[in-house]
């Protein structure tokens, strides 16, 4: 939608527009789930399993029910129903079997949060604890446990997914596009190399929460703190096979989502458990640890990537294989496996590739969308393997990955071509590696290099996503006329953070040409009164419904047109408008205001024509299709957005402590809409990337119990933790089927800062990092094992190439082991283990916080 | 037991269970909901406000250790229907996303701004360190606290290449 644009003459397009919903949260006004009560509320409490994987041999929830106050005890005995989003695997509650640490067992619903606690701890259940099936890499040993023996008799969306029945597979992703054997057999070198990330927790500041009422003839309400509304709504209805329109879903401010409250969770329980109350009001408010393990995390991934490369750097041939550590249900992962399957080169052609990606089921908390969707695990793959790659070739990461970056006329791994206005990441590389000086050191740097004894190291790496949807994903936007000339959207669309609205607001009045103030876009979304937007993820909100928001002005404005033509006896063509009317174009106090016309024009004597003024605008996205299921070409990408980080840290040669200096991130977003909003998605992605590079990460023990779920173990960046420069740079190579140009970035400020945190560190103190997080103690380790051995794995195929790749991969590691300074380092370390900053800070927290400060 | 404080320059006595915390006691006998509860263990800091002039983590504070006190929450800044020049600030500089930190972040700040007029950037880092924020990367906010403090010479923003 780039007609007649002009940008010079765009009032509101482009600029720092403050928030339209930030007044209510400065004031502490705005009301979230957890801050609406209704008369008859009860409390919702859940009990969770210890173990990993089990049997429910004897439940008992007779005390439980016996307790004054408590007016539902629900266990899986009770709910025959499945939930599932792609894969219908999950009960609402566990029935028999328990698949992972923290799965709900049991539901209690009481008068007060305090009853509903002690009537959990009247349930007595009898376990018998099975070995848990914990490792994806084992998915292919014929005596690995089932975590799903069912798998074969559920219902899942077979146009786009992959169960193999009889194993822990929940999808196969495949990919295949060219000849990758007869690739790797020309290419000069061939380097395999394995990466990997664990599982991780979005961590919304406010934990799921949601208050469901079951009435009588199954009239559903809920209210509660999801992603989007719609989904709860058809997912509810599949499940209770209940009408979709006896169920209404409501969403008032949600406080943070991540993806981790995109499909559906508490919802489905409150709502059994409120019928069994007789239809009172039941609130579940998950608590931080539930939201480390009731709840879902991201899947963690195990990454396997064999690149083909020529000498003079053009990659030829790549084989990527992932195992996507599921968890115990199907929810997002499988299409995590699906979405990162097809971009899983990062954003590089790749002329002959070949992807499988499986997402293996496990005995652990289930995984779901994450902002980013598999890219960010991936990407830490991808990004430290241009490097090791580069690093073979003897030639620079960053000129390596211009070679390769996808450009006008290359192909993507689906066969999708990629054209000028599809975006442009060689600029946003060079973008970044200008603003971080990359590639030498400056005056600057040296002196503080001299002065802290630590290394300064430097990188850049590039990435790239499209949203994951449906090929059909369409929006509503319908706009109301209000009498006194300003207008209300209706939509379904959710804005928990991102700042959407506002620029939703700034498209309207720029396509209304009215000052922004007269638009209104409430922040409730409500199924009942609200039209159908598929979900509120996958960085297309802006794009689609900003695309429904022009077509809804334009089509407010020609109704508006078409009452002016009657009153003023003129024909459309010569009409105008401003901000208070239509006019004639040649007269222009001839005029109908606004006001006159916004609910039904009428004439002095009394007679009206044309009744209330509504714009309405639909969306969706074009031309995208299904991918082939046997080779994965196809076209599923609404649009790409690509970025870069530029990355400058400093590190401790002798304890692996490291400090960020710098961050510098470009993004081609098409058009910029909001350049605060723009700059906010940037450093917030960028710093919860960080926070999966630094610290983040469930750590299990062998009988597959979560051991950190809370903040004192899974810390996250606090203010002290981000670089001491950041820069934000957008690049504009508009999208052609954009709003004014834009694509959406919600995502894409977090994937791969990870890579190219775990880059610089390497260029800083020659530490060879495959696994994230990197905590400091990582670092620390990996330059002991540096030294320790040096040999890496680079297999060449052809001779020229052969033996100078293995020297050189071999040389680096050599050149580190040699440094006294190294050597010292190893011995001083050996003495005093390196501490790890954030467990010293996770320690000190407590007290520090726990009464009043200094 | 029956305790009588101060919130927000208005008198509350109530009777409260000894066992229930001063962040449940403020949202749900006394109706206000600006502070929010995010972990319930005193770290991430969604529920601070300030009692007797220092900032607390409600929910590790008994309600009962309350009484006397004289406490703000976030209901209590903005004054006559105005925001304060620290809300202001987090509304011009986009410090704000999700807002559930918010409340928190803001009274942090404030008792921060209260001691000290024009605070480096590092001391602004330390005050809001125990206060969460998923959303926005902490950088626009601390560059609003900066600008309720006038510090903010030049507004970072975004760059066009």
């Amino acid at each position: 939608m780039l007609d007649n644009l002009n940008k010079k003459s765009l009032k509101y397009i482009g600029k720092a527009e403050r928030r339209i919903d930030a007044v209510e949260k400065v004031t502490g006004q705005a009301l979230y789930a957890g801050d609406l009560e209704f008369a008859g509320m009860l409390h919702g409490k859940v009990l969770r399993s210890p173990h990993a994987r089990a049997r429910i041999k004897k439940i008992d929830v007779s005390k439980a029910r016996r307790l004054e106050g408590v007016h539902a005890v629900l266990t899986g005995q009770d709910l025959d129903y499945r939930v599932g989003l792609y894969l219908v695997d999950k009960y609402i509650l566990a029935k028999d079997t328990i698949r992972h640490y923290g799965e709900a067992v049991a539901a209690v619903a009481a008068e007060t949060p305090v009853i509903a606690q002690k009537a959990l701890d009247l349930i007595e259940i009898e376990y018998e604890v099975q070995t848990p099936f914990l490792d994806p890499k084992q998915v292919f040993d014929k005596k690995a446990p089932l975590v799903h023996p069912d798998l074969g008799k559920y219902d899942y969306v077979e146009a786009v997914f992959t169960p193999v029945p009889g194993t822990n597979i929940a999808n196969h992703t495949k990919l295949r596009k060219g000849d990758v054997d007869k690739a790797f057999k020309d290419a000069d070198l061939v380097i395999e190399r394995e990466y990997t990330n664990p599982n991780v927790q979005h961590v919304p500041m406010e934990t799921h929460i949601a208050i469901g009422k079951w009435d009588m003839g199954d009239k559903i309400t809920v209210y509660t703190s999801a992603q989007s509304p719609f989904t709860v709504r058809n997912l509810f209805a599949h499940a209770f096979k209940i009408p979709h329109a006896s169920i209404r879903v409501i969403i008032p401010y949600v406080g943070g989502g991540f993806g981790g409250k995109a499909g559906i969770h508490l919802e489905p329980l409150c709502c059994c458990l409120s019928k069994v109350a007789g239809g009172r009001p039941v609130k579940i408010q998950a608590t931080r640890e539930e939201e480390f393990s009731l709840l879902p995390c991201r899947s963690g991934l195990i990454y396997n990537i064999k690149t083909g490369v020529k000498k003079n750097g053009k990659i030829v041939a790549q084989k990527m294989t992932m195992y996507w550590d599921a968890g115990a249900y199907a929810d997002y992962a499988v299409n995590v496996t699906r979405a990162s399957g097809f971009s899983a080169s990062g954003p590089y052609e790749i002329e002959n590739a070949w992807v499988d990606a499986y997402t293996v089921y496990t005995n652990k908390p289930f995984g779901t969308a994450y902002r980013g969707f598999g890219h960010v695990e991936f990407s830490w793959g991808v990004e430290r393997h241009m490097n090791y790659v580069a690093k073979a070739l003897n030639m620079d990461p960053l000129k390596f990955r211009m070679i390769n970056a996808l450009k006008a006329g290359s192909k993507s791994m689906t066969g999708e071509e990629i054209v000028e206005n599809t975006g442009n990441v060689s600029k946003c590389m060079q973008a970044v590696a200008e603003s971080i000086n990359y590639g030498k050191l400056t005056a600057a740097e040296k002196a503080r290099e001299k002065k802290t004894g630590r290394k300064i190291g430097k990188s850049v790496v590039a990435l790239h996503k499209a949203p994951a949807m449906p090929p059909f994903t369409g929006t509503v936007m319908i706009l109301k006329l209000n009498e006194d000339g300003t207008v209300t959207a209706s939509h379904s669309l959710t804005d928990y953070g991102m700042g959407t609205y506002t620029s939703l607001a700034q498209i309207i009045a720029e396509v209304l040409r009215w000052p922004i103030e007269r638009i209104r876009i409430p922040i409730e979304t409500d199924t009942d009164r609200d039209p159908y937007d598929w979900q509120t993820v996958a960085s297309k909100g802006l794009l689609l419904s900003g695309n429904a928001a022009i077509l809804a002005a334009r089509d407010l404005l020609d109704k508006c047109y078409d009452v002016a033509a009657q009153a003023l006896r003129a024909q459309k063509c010569d009409l105008d408008h401003d901000e208070s009317g239509v006019f004639v174009r040649h007269h222009t106090a001839h005029r109908v205001t606004y006001q006159q016309m916004a609910v039904g024009y009428a004439y002095p004597n009394g007679n009206a024509i044309c009744g209330p003024i509504v714009g309405v605008g639909r969306y969706i996205a074009q031309g995208l299709t299904n991918l082939n299921k046997e080779n994965g070409q196809g076209n599923p990408a609404l649009d790409w957005t690509y970025g870069a980080h530029g990355l400058t840290v400093e590190v401790d040669e002798k304890t692996g402590e490291y400090h960020l200096i710098k961050v510098a991130s470009a993004y081609d977003v098409g058009c910029v809409i909001n350049a605060a909003s723009v700059r906010g998605q940037a450093i917030g992605g960028m710093i919860q990337g960080l926070g999966t590079a630094m610290c983040e990460g469930y750590i299990y023990n062998d009988k597959g119990q979560l051991l950190n779920p809370s903040f004192t173990d899974n810390k996250i960046p606090t203010s002290l933790d981000i670089p001491e420069e950041i820069d934000c740079i957008a690049i504009e190579t508009p999208q052609i089927d954009g709003p004014f140009g834009a694509r959406g970035v919600g995502e894409h400020s977090m994937i791969a800062v990870c890579g190219a945190l775990g880059n610089a560190i390497e260029e800083a103190v020659n530490a060879d990092l495959t696994h994230m997080p990197i905590r400091q103690e990582d670092v620390w380790r990996a330059m002991q094992k540096k030294a320790e051995k040096p040999a890496r794995k680079a297999r060449a195929l052809k001779s020229p190439g052969k033996s100078s790749a293995k020297e050189k991969a071999a040389k680096a590691p050599a050149k580190a082991a040699k440094s006294p300074e190294k050597a010292k380092a190893k011995v001083k370390a050996a003495k005093a283990p390196a501490k790890a900053k954030k467990t010293e800070k996770a320690e000190k927290a407590p007290a520090k916080r726990g009464r009043p400060r200094k | 037991m029956k305790i009588t404080l101060k919130v927000n320059g208005r008198k509350y006595t109530r009777e409260v269970v000894e066992n229930k915390n001063l962040l449940h006691f403020i949202r749900e006998d006394l109706g206000l909901t600006g502070t929010k509860e995010g972990c319930g263990a005193g770290e991430c800091g969604a529920c601070t406000v300030i009692m007797n002039g220092r900032p607390v983590n409600s929910c590790l504070i008994l309600a009962v250790e309350a009484d006397g006190a004289d406490l703000q929450t976030i209901e209590g800044e903005a004054k006559n229907g105005k925001l304060s020049k620290l809300q202001h600030a987090f509304h011009e500089n986009y410090a704000v996303q999700c807002g559930f930190c918010t409340p928190g972040m803001i009274m942090s700040a404030k008792v921060l701004l209260d001691s000290n007029k024009k605070p480096t950037v590092e001391e602004i880092k330390e005050a809001i360190e125990g206060n969460f924020c998923r959303c926005t990367g902490y950088q626009q906010i601390i560059e609003a606290i900066q600008d309720a403090t006038g510090q903010l010479k030049k507004k970072e923003g975004l760059k066009r290449a």
